[in-house]
Formats: structure tokens, C-alpha cells, sequence
């Protein structure tokens, strides 16, 4: 669900590992040479010219064409393509069948919930020493490695019937006689679930690595009180972390409107599964419109941007002060 | 700060500029690729997009190209083999750089195929020697060439309904049911595999359309008429599979179906029949034989349904094969298209229909020939628009969507009623026939 692409920042991090008294104040340098501060002002956009060329080459082009299709008729291939105004998004607004597939996401909704309390869980028990804690980690992780496509393939097989699931709940002595992905219900339930399997390891990393930036004084301290694993998970990391578990939920939130490939490759979209971007790519590559579904797609980024600055506005993200 | 709007300006600037030079190209109109007097004299190097990336990989193409390479020495033939087809050729399509040689994708709407492609000749001089020229022709042009052809049908295991005591071919859609219940109950195979899962198998059920009426202007009727109205050949097709799953006449897990597997299932007989096309009999042969089962065992029948007593089954191209009109080679190219056709025994390798009117038959229709099936062409002079209603109306016959969704129906995942829902399709269909300009 959640797709990261950046590693939020731990303010706690920096705090802890200097303290400022102890360095030594540099010398004021005297004013450089008019070449050499051109230079010096020059030199960061250097280092960000790369960066910056793909990040415009491959987003900003991309959503300005998406935009710009968005107001035609373009069917994908044409090479004559008609300015049509507004219709695209006058048509996606008073279709409401176009946003009964957003029910689906309740599902991966749900399911986030079920992958951040996981991944929390599993990150604060590590987090302590326990014997295999690294190849743990590494079990964890994993899963978000693997291709997604890949994915879909393995767990197709998974959900099979006398597949690898019912041969594991046949190990435990239950006879399983059900079509995993048969009903719309259990189809949804049981993609969600392949979700969290591949998503869990990042948000569980995302989480390790906040809280090993805890100062461990701060475990000796709260222990010498006499606090308890609980006490210390609810008063020193819950708060330490508090910055990556909203950016978590965030990630949650937009992962789930705009689930994507697990069930496009397993199921299709069929059974009930069809969310909203399954959708997009079917008007876009089976009906030709890719104009309307380029305004589908223009619909669903603002949806997401109101639901970020809506969560932003109800959760401020407030500096972490533990010391 | 002020360095953010600059740069956020340029931005813009960039992204508005990139966004003003697409959906160019193609602009050049009505060029030929004519076929060369002189086969020792055509010289160049030509690509040939294709979707067969089994065959290019196991170098059947290769010995092809050389056999061709034997008529025309100074041609020299490169393949791209494209797995996802249709989704990538249709975006290279919007570049003038598309292969000298490729399948026509299914989104060039017919009426375009001037603009993409080099016309092959006229439609009255063509139509003598090959099939199938009118689903390429556009003003009396034809923009493609199919090296073969095929005709839909239920494969079955012949073994499996010999031992449920079926051995004539059901007549209707009701026999075809009595058929297969008598396969549930005296037998261990699944009466019929949908290949839900694998999606496509589920679009081949439109093929039907012209075998209930047997009337050529099938698909004239689908651009004008209602196909799931009273007698429209979709609502037979549709309301056949509707039973066939409502009464549990299918695999236990649609959902999770396998394509691949479904082939040496069938060969073996733990599969009795599954709706195709001749195209698929020789992969499941080959797969019988890997899987120790008997190939002969792989039969082939038409749709139950009869004209007055007699069956039909409509003949289709496959990807026809069309010269870019931006390649710089089209002679060569033209070359390559007319041999693969006429010598490269490619039809006959995949026991094809022949593009050829006078080649035989294939062997595998054989047993339509002995049983009176009138093989017939339809008229695709509507196809364009038939395209045109299918993505206004969002239905999809191509696709698999609706039919995943009546398959739910009928199995009970979806509440529903298949009147409705077929009416419902009816109604979306006809109400797109309006707003299409035909």
C-alpha cells in the first residue's frame, strides 16, 4: 500500500549524537573572491542537476501531458485530438458508479491499521537485544523486496485451491474447502492481506530506524524508575517516533485509495476488487479514453492531496522533544 | 524564495512546452508499399514487431527469415519480439518509429489505418487470391494482410465425452447442457473450464457472433442492432455460459485458474471441453504429448446451435500484418508480408486456416468438413464502428470484464439477475449507437 519515496528526516537523531557545546567554534572566514562565491553558489545546483533533470523528466512532464490530455478526447493513438474543456470531468463527476470502486479501499484501510500496529510491534521488539534480531530484520524486509508482479504470481498459487495455503491449514488438521479469492469479500480480504505481507518490512524499517535513534540513556534512566517494556514503548517510543508514525499513516491512507498492482495482476479487478486505478487503466487502455482517464487520474491526486492536508491540519506534526 | 518561483517557472514552462509537442506525427497520408517485380533486386533491413516472442525465441522465426532471406538475399530481417503487445506498440505508435513491419494493434481505429500504414493495394484486385482483405480495407484499400486465420469452437476431450455417451455434437444451446451434466455425473473431469483467472479465454465467447444465425452481416447487426436483445447472437453466447456456470457445470475455483496448466488437464481428461478457437488445438496436442496423453484425443467442435440443420462457424483473421508508413523500406517490407503469407508455411505450422482462398483446409477441420460446417466469413465493414459503440458504451465485448462479472452472476459471488444484466448491456450498447456517428 503505502509506496515511500523518501525517508523522513529524525530530528531525534541529531540532537542526540551532538552535543553542541563541544565543538569548536570555526573561525569567521574572510569575504571569498567574486569567482569563488559565483562558484560556491553554483556548486549545490550542480550536485542537483541530475536529480533534477529525472524528477522533471519523469514526474513533472508527465503530470503537465496528464493534465493537458485530461481536457482532450485523445483516445492514446490518434494523432488528431479535440480540446473538449471541462467534459472529462463534468462526465467523471456525474458518473457516481466511477466512485463506488473507493468502498474497496476500505479493505486496504483496514488493513494498513492491521500493518502499522504489526510493523510497530515488530520494530519495538527488535529494537531491544534478542537473539537472531538481525535475521529477523531481514525476514521482515524482505517481502518489500521482491517484484510486485512476482508477488501476484506467488500468491495466485497461494490462494489456489489445494494450494499452498489450504496445504498449510490441511497441516493443522483444517480442511479447507473455499475459493480464496471466490467471493467479493474474502477476494478483497485476502488481497489486503497479500498487501500487508509486502508492505509491512518498509514501514517496520521506517520504524526500527526512529527508534534506535532513541537515546539508549533514556531506556537506563526510564528502567533505574522501575518502568516496565509497556512503559517504555508508551512513554519514551511511542512519542520519539511520532513524526515517522504520521508520515506512516499518511502513506497508509494514500496507499489505499490508489491500490494498484496486487490485485490488477491477481484478480484483474474481477469479483469486486476493482479500485479506482484498475479502473483508470481500464478506461485509459481498454476503452480508449485516455483523455477521461486522465482526468480520473487528476481527480484521484487532488483527492489524495486534500486527504494529506486534511491530516496534516488534524495531526500537526510537532517537533519531538524527549530530553 | 524568490529562487523557488523561477524555478517552479521554468518548470511550468518546460512541462507546458513538452505537452505541447505530442500527439504529433503519423501526418503524412496514403503512401503504398507495392510489391516488387524483381525479388533479387529489393535490398534493405527491415523490423518486424511481433507478439509471437515464443516463437522468435525458440528461432522458428529465425529459420523463417532465412528460408525468406533464400527468395530475397539482400533483405535483412530483425525481430522484436513485444510480450505485452498491444500496450506497448500502441505507445510507440505515437512516435514515427514503430517497426517497418508490425501486427496492427487493436486500438488503431480502422478508419486511421491510413494514417499508420502503407496500403498493400486495392480491395477488388487482393480479395482474389487472399481472405480477409475486408477487415483491413478502408475506401477500398487494404492496410493488412493476416498470414492466417481461425475459427472459434469447444475444444474437447473426446475420450472423456465418449464415456459420458455423447458422441454427436450437441445441436443446441439445451443438448450442449444435457452434454455436460451427463459428463458430471459419469465422469470425474470438469465438464467446462472458464480460464477465469487468465481473463482473455472469457473475450474469445464474442467469436460466437455470426454461428447462431449463420448470416455474414453478423457484425453489421452488432453495430445496428441490440446484441443481447430477443435474438441478438451475444445473448445465446452469454446466456449459454450463464448455465453452464449457474448450474455448476465449471472448475471449483474459477478465480484461480491457470492458463498453462489447462492445456495437459484437458489432454489428460481431467477437463472435458473449454471454449477457444482452431488456433489453440495444436498447443494443446503438443501439450498432450509432453504430458504422456493422447494428442488425438484433443476434438473440436462448432457452437451448438443449427440453420436449418446445419452449423456454421465464422473464419477470422488473426493480427494482421501491416507495412509502417514511416518505414524506409517498404518494398522489402511488402516482401516479407506477401512471402510469409504465400510460402512460409506458417498457417499450416499452427494447423491455421490458410490466407490463401485455395489452400486446403487444416486438418484440424477435417471433422467440419465431414459434418456439413459452413466455414463463413463476416462482412467487417462495421467493424470500425462496432469498435467505436464497444469503447463509448464501456461494455467491452473484447474484453473480459463483463464476462468475469456475469461468470460471478451465475456462480452466485454477485448478487444479480442475468436478465437484467444482459438487458442492462443491451440498453448501454444501444444507447452508444446513438452517439457514435456512424
Amino acid at each position: 500500500m503505502p509506496q515511500a519515496r523518501t525517508t523522513p528526516p529524525s530530528h531525534a537523531t541529531e540532537k542526540a549524537a551532538r552535543p553542541r557545546a563541544a565543538a569548536p567554534r570555526p573561525p569567521t572566514p574572510r569575504r571569498a573572491p567574486r569567482g569563488v562565491r559565483l562558484w560556491r553558489g553554483l556548486t549545490p545546483w550542480l550536485f542537483l542537476a541530475v536529480p533534477l533533470a529525472l524528477l522533471i523528466t519523469f514526474t513533472y512532464v508527465p503530470v503537465a501531458n496528464m493534465l493537458a490530455y485530461s481536457f482532450t478526447d485523445w483516445d492514446g493513438v490518434s494523432p488528431e485530438l479535440n480540446y473538449t474543456g471541462t467534459d472529462n470531468y463534468v462526465e467523471i463527476f456525474t458518473r457516481p458508479e466511477l466512485f463506488r470502486v473507493f468502498f474497496v479501499s476500505a479493505y486496504y484501510l483496514a488493513a494498513s491499521a492491521v500493518q502499522i500496529v504489526a510493523a510497530l510491534y515488530f520494530a519495538t521488539v527488535l529494537s531491544f537485544n534478542l537473539r537472531f534480531r538481525n535475521v529477523f530484520k531481514g525476514i521482515l524486509f524482505f517481502p518489500y523486496l521482491i517484484n510486485g508482479v512476482a508477488i501476484g504470481f506467488v500468491f495466485l498459487y497461494f490462494f489456489q485451491d489445494g494450494g499452498t495455503l489450504d496445504s498449510v491449514l490441511a497441516l493443522f488438521g483444517h480442511e479447507s474447502d473455499r475459493a480464496w479469492l471466490g467471493t467479493e469479500t474474502s477476494a478483497n480480504v485476502s488481497l489486503a492481506g497479500v498487501s500487508v505481507w509486502r508492505y509491512m518490512g518498509l514501514n517496520f524499517v521506517l520504524f526500527l530506524g526512529a527508534i534506535q535513534s532513541i537515546p539508549g540513556e533514556l531506556y537506563e534512566a526510564a528502567e533505574l524508575d522501575g518502568a516496565n517494556r509497556w512503559h517504555q514503548f508508551r512513554y519514551i517510543i511511542a512519542p520519539g517516533i511520532r513524526p515517522v508514525l504520521s508520515l506512516s499513516v499518511i502513506l497508509s491512507i494514500s496507499g489505499s485509495l490508489s491500490v494498484f498492482e496486487i490485485p490488477y495482476i491477481m484478480t484483474g479487478g474481477a469479483t469486486g476488487t476493482e479500485t479506482f486505478v484498475i479502473q483508470t487503466v481500464k478506461l485509459a487502455f481498454q476503452f480508449n479514453k485516455t483523455g477521461l482517464a486522465s482526468a480520473a487520474a487528476v481527480v484521484l491526486l487532488l483527492i489524495i492531496l486534500a486527504v494529506t492536508w486534511l491530516q496534516r491540519r488534524l495531526v500537526p506534526d510537532d517537533r519531538v522533544d524527549l530530553v | 524564495m524568490n529562487h523557488r518561483k523561477t524555478l517552479t517557472g521554468t518548470l511550468l514552462a518546460a512541462a507546458l512546452l513538452a505537452s505541447g509537442c505530442t500527439g504529433g506525427g503519423g501526418s503524412s497520408k496514403g503512401a503504398d508499399a507495392e510489391a516488387a517485380d524483381d525479388p533479387a533486386q529489393v535490398s534493405g533491413s527491415i523490423t518486424v514487431l511481433t507478439h509471437r516472442t515464443d516463437i522468435v525465441q525458440d528461432g522458428t522465426m529465425k529459420k523463417y527469415a532465412d528460408d525468406f532471406n533464400k527468395t530475397y538475399p539482400k533483405v535483412k530481417v530483425k525481430f522484436d519480439a513485444i510480450t505485452d503487445y498491444e500496450a506497448e506498440v500502441k505507445i510507440r505508435m505515437n512516435t514515427d518509429n514503430y517497426g517497418d513491419v508490425l501486427m496492427i494493434p487493436a486500438v488503431i481505429k480502422k478508419n486511421d489505418y491510413p494514417k499508420f500504414f502503407a496500403s498493400l493495394g486495392t480491395q477488388k484486385e487482393l480479395s482474389e487470391k487472399y481472405r480477409f482483405t475486408d477487415f483491413t480495407a478502408v475506401d477500398g484499400k487494404v492496410y493488412g494482410q493476416s498470414p492466417m486465420g481461425a475459427a472459434p469452437g469447444f475444444l474437447y476431450n473426446k475420450r472423456i465425452w465418449a464415456e459420458a455417451g455423447v458422441t454427436d455434437w450437441p445441436t443446441t444451446p439445451a443438448e450442449f447442457l444435457t452434454a455436460l451434466k451427463a459428463i458430471k455425473s459419469k465422469t470425474d473431469a470438469v465438464p467446462y473450464y472458464t480460464n477465469f483467472a487468465a481473463q482473455w479465454p472469457l473475450s474469445q465467447w464474442t467469436a460466437v457472433n455470426g454461428s447462431v444465425s449463420c448470416d455474414t452481416e453478423a457484425t453489421t447487426r452488432l453495430a445496428e442492432g441490440n446484441p443481447w436483445g430477443e435474438d441478438g447472437e451475444l445473448r445465446v453466447a452469454d446466456q449459454l455460459l450463464y448455465d453452464i456456470v449457474h448450474q455448476g457445470l465449471i472448475e471449483k475455483d474459477p478465480t484461480t485458474t491457470n492458463w498453462e496448466n489447462s492445456k495437459p488437464q484437458l489432454a489428460k481428461g481431467e477437463i472435458a471441453t473449454a471454449w477457444l478457437g482452431s488456433w489453440a488445438v495444436i498447443q494443446f496436442r503438443q501439450a498432450a504429448e509432453k504430458a504422456g496423453a493422447d494428442p488425438d484425443d484433443i476434438g473440436f467442435m462448432p457452437f451448438p446451435a443449427r440453420v436449418d440443420g446445419k452449423a456454421c462457424a465464422t473464419v477470422n483473421p488473426d493480427y494482421n500484418q501491416a507495412v509502417s508508413i514511416h518505414s524506409q523500406h517498404k518494398e522489402a517490407a511488402r516482401a516479407w508480408i506477401d512471402w510469409f503469407t504465400d510460402k512460409s508455411g506458417y498457417a499450416q505450422d499452427n494447423l491455421s486456416i490458410s490466407t490463401l482462398k485455395d489452400a486446403p483446409l487444416p486438418e484440424v477441420l477435417k471433422p467440419y468438413e465431414e459434418q456439413g460446417v459452413e466455414l463463413i466469413e463476416l462482412d467487417d465493414a462495421k467493424g470500425g464502428t462496432v469498435k467505436e459503440i464497444d469503447n463509448a458504451s464501456e461494455v467491452g465485448i473484447n474484453a473480459p470484464a463483463y464476462r468475469q462479472e456475469l461468470v460471478d452472476i451465475a456462480r452466485g459471488a454477485k448478487d444479480g439477475d442475468v436478465d437484467d444484466f444482459l438487458d442492462d448491456l443491451g440498453r448501454r450498447w444501444t444507447e452508444a449507437a446513438k452517439t457514435v456517428g456512424s
